[in-house]
């Protein structure tokens, strides 16, 4: 049992992440996009929280939304993995649910 | 598995629409099941024909219809929420008075019983939104 969060919005811009965060149970997987992305940044406002969620949640970033910020793979907090949109629908499928946090 | 999506944004506001259409190809190529999309709240504005975005751009609404042609998707438009937006087909033209209609090709205009039940019907429901 364990949920697929979705964040979108970038956490400079609105509070999605920390809510999101906030709200994960060990084993929930997050998977940032769209501008979500930003906030995976390693040295950014939001790298440690991000890191020590990682000990007990996976965090994954849409890679093409990485690449359209110009965010290289190797910027990325540690413990971060990155999909395509076919892991995308793979972590969905594997999740038992889907949670959007818009 | 069978996927439904929600999408609560328009064609050029955010991203959300871009997602939800990559995130459904990429389903339908590994041969998963679409039970249904469902337009919602400015998602509406995906639904109209008379889309017309400079050639070198995307165009949503356009790859949509061919997504929904090419793997018979049922693309559904929220009724309310595509009225206040003016988004019609040709009963609901008619049915208020207007003189035309822009319902793209493969939308159809329905209520949101038909988000509850992509809801209970499919496996996974994703919502992309603002």
């Amino acid at each position: 049992m364990s949920t697929l969060h979705t964040v979108n919005k970038s956490p400079y811009e609105r509070n999605a992440l920390k809510s999101c965060l906030d709200h994960l149970s060990a084993g929930d997987l997050v998977l940032l996009i769209e501008d979500g992305v930003l906030a995976a940044r390693k040295g950014g406002a939001f790298a440690q929280v991000l890191g020590d969620v990682g000990r007990s949640c996976k965090i994954y970033a849409l890679n093409p939304d990485l690449a359209a910020r110009g965010i290289a793979v190797g910027d990325l907090v540690e413990g971060i993995q990155t999909v395509d949109y076919g892991g995308f629908v793979d972590l969905a499928a594997d999740a038992t649910r889907v949670c959007a946090w818009l | 598995m069978r996927f439904a999506i929600q999408i609560n944004e328009g064609p050029y506001t955010h991203q959300a629409s871009d997602t939800a259409y990559r995130f459904a190809k990429a389903a339908l190529e590994k041969g998963h099941e679409i039970f249904r999309v469902f337009f919602y709240h400015d998602g509406v504005n995906n639904g109209t024909r008379y889309t017309v975005p400079p050639q070198d751009d995307r165009n949503l609404q356009k790859l949509w219809s061919e997504l929904a042609e090419s793997h018979k998707l049922d693309l559904v438009v929220c009724i309310a929420a595509a009225q206040r937006r003016g988004i019609l087909d040709a009963n609901e033209a008619k049915r208020q008075g207007k003189d035309g209609d822009n319902i793209a090709p493969g939308f159809r205009i329905s209520g949101l019983g038909q988000l509850i039940e992509a809801g209970i019907e499919s496996d996974r429901m994703v919502v992309f939104g603002d």
